[in-house]
């Protein structure tokens, strides 16, 4: 599937390649052509906007707070705004202005899930909020724009490679359980929501086949239908997705008695190309859903339930919020 | 529900909050009759304690009567009077398993933060960080218990709280940092800090079979209660020019067999300064000062019990000398729910009665005035019992 991808990739940037020829003629697109010089100036601009924020930020974080909305969190912006003169600085003095404006990029996603979080808040503005959120999300395009046309060369990065690759996570944990007992667990994949905190539902169709709806970054569902391509019993359990899943995805896992009946070894192998692509991934990582952190708590939470046969719950840990340890008002939906 | 909670550095205020709930199947309620300030809540007092929020419910040493159980819980029904370990521990995984309960594998929410910091993450505490679970603590008038059979131990009749609530922790703590130090007859134990750990360890040791036992303190009155109260020998390190040398005078120059380090992470002494510069500038986030020392007194191939907790990375720690010498290291959070039983029986025994280290009872309303006397050892204070009901 990987190079079926990469394949994929590849032939993208052909086309776009030659759209690009066809807009200039016969012209290779590559730094110094039009296009780019244009990138560059946008960058200039990108930059002397970002300090001039940055200082507003650092110097009135209040003022700055009140204007979008926010009232009580003047160090953060103070931080923020540190953060938007060192990518301005770069933008402009740097002779590759591309990692600044990348790093603006992901300035951006950091911006707008704070300001997801701010919504939640009870001490905020919430139309000052919003229109915040809008003139960020507009700015996010534009940097977005700059930094792709910036980077743009015929010459494929590792750093492109990897962000236009599916995500690959390998994760294990032992339980202190039989083999069996946790295979027949898992082969039973309506069970997987209990631990999989990304999964809505997995719904049988029938032996082979069950349909998965998941939860995706930015309040999106998805789906997909699946199939076992491997079963092997008390040992292993592969799947992939079929024909117009959401997410294409595959993954396998072993159960492997510990050393001297020590539990079980879970070992997950999980591939999956995420939803809105690599800069999709990008931001859902900046939501707190690093996709191998997300399989360590997963796995974690199979734990759980199979030594304990609950999740255990923190006063602190209620609800998708960080709050204070101390009991809650009233018991937030599960 | 009136709750001690933390707002920042020397900063804690006793407000309402709404009472615990049921959360998990395993959980019980307990309406608290008891709860004391540990030695270790002075970190978390003094800002030493990362991933503490505004509001946080602070308090691990309690105990109370059972108002609610969860559907899961077995061993309890509403009115059992009952002592609640600090550490919440399942019971079920590896580590239960092997009897390192503090160790638990399952209950911390947060593992991933304690891993960041620690690699692995070990059980989760009451009112004690996020990084340890987010866990309401329980100096308050009410707690939420969760693996409740496995965290408490039901306390029969003819007991009175002050002697059976310390087995929450100091008396555990104590006893484990004693136990680490593999004690055999004849042998010599250095206890730094009289706190009310090192008072439990120094007690400890001798039910271990210690011969002598040398407190070391800077405080007259905890070195008094060491010697009157658990029979030591002490040594005042501000009132002594070398303390290596004065140890090496007691130990017919061979050193202590074990060195029990019962002060941790805002120890005091010679270095302080030094410690105290490099910890603010953040070069290092606990002062060893304690632990050096009882690395270079220990007698080659002694015994280090550290039991004073630490929380991150430290300086210049003499791991030549550990190393070259042959020093064993035993440490760790108290495997509570291994001891509450057998020190339960001593208690019944009258071989020990633990209310000798409480020099002061008070409301939970005045928790605050209990932290800052605590800390600033005012009016002899060496432990803090709170009336919550």
């Amino acid at each position: 599937m990987a190079v079926q991808l990469a394949d994929r990739v590849g032939s993208r940037r052909g086309m776009r390649r030659r759209r690009a020829s066809r807009r200039q003629g016969d012209q290779q697109w590559f730094p110094g052509t039009a296009t780019h010089a244009y990138a560059e100036r946008l960058a200039r601009g990108l930059g002397w906007f970002s300090i001039g924020l940055g200082l507003a930020e650092v110097m009135a974080p209040r003022a700055f707070g009140r204007l979008i909305g926010v009232f009580d969190h003047a160090g953060l912006l103070r931080t923020i705004g540190l953060r938007e003169i060192a990518s301005g600085i770069g933008a402009l003095t740097e002779r590759n202005p591309a990692p600044a404006i990348w790093s603006r990029v992901a300035g951006d996603a950091m911006d707008l899930s704070l300001l997801g979080l701010a919504l939640t808040s009870p001490n905020k503005n919430r139309d000052r909020v919003a229109a915040a959120t809008a003139a960020v999300a507009g700015i996010a395009a534009l940097d977005t724009f700059c930094a792709q046309k910036l980077t743009e060369s015929d010459e494929p990065t590792p750093a492109r490679a990897l962000l236009g690759a599916p995500i690959h996570v390998i994760k294990a944990v032992t339980i202190n359980r039989k083999p069996e007992e946790v295979y027949s667990f898992w082969h039973n994949f309506e069970n997987l929501p209990r631990f999989m905190s990304h999964l809505w539902e997995v719904r049988v169709i029938d032996d082979r086949r069950s349909h998965w709806r998941a939860r995706a970054p930015a309040g999106m569902t998805v789906e997909w239908d699946s199939e076992i391509t491997e079963d092997k019993p008390n040992e292993r359990i592969s799947w992939r997705s079929l024909e117009g899943a959401d997410v294409e995805n595959s993954g396998t896992v072993r159960f492997e008695p510990g050393p001297r009946g020590r539990g079980t070894e879970v070992h997950v192998e999980i591939r999956y190309t995420p939803p809105g692509g690599r800069l999709g991934a990008m931001i859902a990582m900046l939501f707190g859903e690093e996709p191998s952190q997300q399989m360590r708590e997963d796995l974690r939470n199979l734990k759980r339930v199979m030594e304990t046969g609950e999740i255990i719950r923190s006063e602190a840990s209620l609800g998708r919020i960080a709050h204070a340890a101390r009991p809650p008002g009233r018991l937030p939906a599960r | 529900m009136k709750a001690n909670c933390w707002y920042g550095v020397k900063k804690v205020r006793v407000e309402e909050v709404p009472d615990p709930k049921i959360l998990n199947d395993h959980d019980a309620i307990v309406r608290i009759t008891s709860s004391a300030i540990c030695g270790s809540d002075l970190h978390i007092y003094n800002g030493f304690i990362p991933t503490m929020e505004r509001g946080d419910v602070l308090g691990h040493e309690f105990m109370g009567e059972v108002v609610e159980i969860g559907k899961d819980v077995k061993k309890l029904k509403a009115g059992d009077r009952v002592v609640v370990a600090f550490p919440i521990s399942c019971g079920s995984c590896f580590a239960c398993e092997s009897h390192l309960y503090s160790c638990c594998e399952n209950t911390n929410p947060n593992a991933w933060m304690a891993e960041k910091m620690w690699g692995y993450s070990p059980a989760g505490i009451f009112g004690y960080s996020h990084m340890l679970g987010g866990f309401a603590g329980g100096q308050a008038q009410y707690a939420r218990v969760p693996f409740a059979d496995v965290g408490t131990i039901k306390i029969p009749n003819g007991l009175s709280d002050d002697q059976v609530l310390f087995l929450s922790d100091i008396f555990p703590t104590g006893y484990m940092a004693a136990e680490n130090c593999d004690i055999e007859p004849g042998d010599v134990i250095a206890v730094w800090g009289c706190g009310p750990v090192g008072q439990f360890a120094i007690k400890s040791a001798f039910l271990l079979g210690a011969e002598r036992v040398i407190a070391i303190d800077r405080f007259a009155y905890r070195l008094r209660m060491a010697r009157e109260e658990g029979g030591a020998e002490t040594l005042n390190y501000e009132e002594v020019d070398d303390l290596y040398e004065a140890l090496k005078e007691m130990t017919g120059g061979r050193g202590p067999d074990a060195c029990i380090d019962a002060v941790g992470m805002e120890a005091h002494g010679t270095e302080y300064a030094y410690d105290r510069v490099k910890q603010s500038l953040m070069l290092e986030t606990d002062r060893p000062i304690a632990l050096r020392q009882a690395i270079m007194a220990c007698r080659n191939g002694g015994n280090l019990s550290i039991i004073g907790v630490y929380g991150g990375f430290l300086d210049k720690v003499p791991i030549g000398s550990l190393m070259n010498r042959s020093i064993k290291v035993k440490t760790g959070q108290a495997h509570v729910q291994n001891y509450m039983g057998p020190l339960l029986e001593r208690v019944q025994k009258g071989e020990i009665d633990p209310s000798f280290v409480i020099t002061h009872r008070m409301s939970l309303d005045d928790a605050p005035q209990g932290y800052d006397m605590f800390l600033n050892k005012r009016n002899d204070c060496v432990k803090v019992v709170l009336k919550p009901n």
